[in-house]
């Protein structure tokens, strides 16, 4: 028989820990949709959708019920949306966006990623209308998520898409002014995007991928918490092995979801993307675990060593659990998601300056954190900028996702409600990069050898 | 296929037999039962054979969380598949 020390830990990390499958995310390729004529496109990617993702949600409810496991969310993701706009030049590209909600809501999945585009090396033909409709789009749909990808390491940064993202931020933040801004919540600007990464908002169905794709995304901040915890004093050694250990069981579970539903829905298995993806549910903090490493709070000096070495045995102990891994893949420091983040930020512990250092050794980037609603264009631009070149240069993705709270203040807090949170506004140096975001072109591709 | 039942809670009589009876009258074979008091918390662990069980498996589950929770127990049925899978390499 089974050890019942193992079932009752199991159990306990289900019942007490907040161990979850935090999505099951299905790429669909839609290039198979494209059409110069919009209507006729849009019908189709409607078509598409709805018969490959029908028995999504069921699929997943019915796994989660016979394996006593929750999963929060069912998605989709989709072939950058900009790719279908390039096929039918001068159409309002929100009309896909408008499209791909239908969509949603038919199939009742509550977010679809890819009103993207790849603009690394420069704008192709849909690009830039795609773009510029963002704000346009996610004002005007429920469960439409955007990003757009605008640095690589193999690339360089777009410069002109940098400075266009300042602008398209800051729009879709104002456009969503009565609705906590939530438009810009919905946008992620990355660099090195994965192209089968399952989390929202960054999900998009890359082109070297299938015609469709199961992916799946563990979490279990609590349940990595909850093992330190047990610890005790010992030394950073073991406490690395114990989130080694504490991974390979979260995304042993993934994997068993991930087949499973693979299995049911006859699609093929992608990836598990076995991210540490808190909620601002007491109990499923990232900052929590770096606090309980023995740092004070989270922000303090320290935190970026404590979530390097997190991030690292979180990738080490998943990678052996799942025959593939993917995605983003490491923890995520979500400011509004986070319970622990968004105490160390009301207390002033945990700035921009701080997390954006997080950033070189967390998973993802800049996220979820609100500003100031009078910050410019251009101070948005040049932190996407920076980030950028995080990812950039230590051949990682960086994404940046930061809502400019319009009509809001420093001291002042917004609350998005549901997963996304609530958060405090933080400061942001008010240092003009006017002239430097301007210049516009692209910063080159990085040297890959002498590194120091 | 064998699925793993656990009741976790206050001790008190008749535990066992209540959810033994649903096994039965599901046609549920139980092959093996260990139980515990662990951190002050009453654990009973039944690993059981569901192959010809009678009802599908979400109403299995659902009658036995059903008869825990007119004791104030916590049940769950899940898939031994679970336990393998996190457990053993």
């Amino acid at each position: 028989m089974l050890n019942s020390h193992d079932i009752l830990e199991t159990i306990n990390m289900i019942d007490n820990e907040n161990l979850d499958v935090r999505t099951i995310t299905m790429g669909i390729s839609l290039i198979d949709c494209m059409d110069s004529d919009v209507r006729k496109a849009c019908d189709k990617i409607y078509d598409k959708i709805c018969r490959y993702a029908g028995e999504l949600v069921k699929t997943g409810e019915d796994i989660s019920k016979d394996y006593g496991i929750p999963i929060i969310n069912k998605r989709i993701s989709v072939t950058p949306i900009a790719m279908a706009a390039g096929a039918c030049p001068g159409s309002n590209p929100v009309a896909f966006a408008k499209t791909l909600d239908k969509a949603a809501a038919e199939v009742g999945v509550n977010f679809i990623g890819g009103y993207s585009a790849l603009v690394h090396k420069g704008f192709g033909p849909g690009d830039y209308a795609l773009i510029e409709s963002i704000p346009e789009a996610l004002a005007e749909t429920d469960r439409v998520c955007s990003s757009v990808n605008v640095g690589s390491t193999k690339a360089g940064i777009n410069m002109d898409a940098v400075a266009k993202m300042g602008q398209v931020i800051r729009r879709a933040a104002e456009l969503t002014q009565d609705r906590e801004c939530i438009g810009a919540a919905k946008l992620v600007v990355f660099c090195n995007a994965p192209e089968d990464n399952p989390f929202m908002a960054g999900a998009f169905h890359g082109v070297g991928e299938p015609d469709c794709v199961i992916n799946v995304g563990v979490s279990g901040p609590g349940v990595v918490r909850a093992a330190l915890a047990k610890a005790g004093d010992c030394d950073l050694a073991a406490i690395a092995e114990l989130i080694k250990r504490t991974a390979f069981k979260i995304t042993r579970m993934g994997q068993l979801v991930a087949q499973e539903a693979s299995r049911r829905l006859s699609v093929p298995f992608g990836i598990i993307d076995l991210s540490l993806a808190p909620t601002p549910a007491v109990g499923d903090s990232v900052a929590h675990i770096l606090e309980e490493m023995g740092l004070e709070r989270c922000g303090g000096h320290g935190t970026t060593a404590a979530l390097a070495l997190l991030n690292d045995a979180v990738k080490k102990g998943g990678v052996m659990a799942s025959s593939h891994v993917g995605g983003l893949s490491g923890a995520f420091i979500p400011v509004s998601e986070d319970a622990g983040m968004i105490r160390a930020a009301r207390e002033g512990c945990l700035t921009l300056n701080k997390l954006e250092a997080m950033t070189a050794v967390c998973s993802v980037g800049l996220d979820m954190i609100v500003l100031p609603g009078d910050t410019p264009p251009e101070i948005l631009s040049a932190i996407v900028a920076d980030e950028a070149a995080i990812g950039m240069v230590n051949s990682k993705t960086t994404a940046v996702r930061v809502i400019p709270a319009i009509g809001k203040q420093p001291g002042e807090e917004i609350d998005f409600g549901g997963l996304l949170g609530y958060g405090p506004i933080m400061e942001v140096n008010p240092a003009s990069p006017l002239k430097f975001i301007q210049r516009g072109g692209r910063i080159p591709a990085p040297l890959q050898s002498l590194k120091n | 296929m064998r699925a793993v039942i656990t009741v976790l809670g206050k001790d008190m009589v008749g535990i066992l037999a209540k959810v033994s009876t649903q096994c039965a009258e599901c046609g549920v074979n139980v092959l093996e039962v260990t139980q515990s008091v662990l951190q002050d918390l009453f654990a009973m662990i039944m690993l059981v054979d569901i192959s010809k069980s009678t009802v599908p498996f979400q109403q299995l589950s659902d009658s036995l969380q059903k008869i825990g929770e007119g004791m104030g127990l916590t049940v769950h049925v899940m898939h031994e598949d679970i336990f393998q899978s996190m457990h053993r390499i």
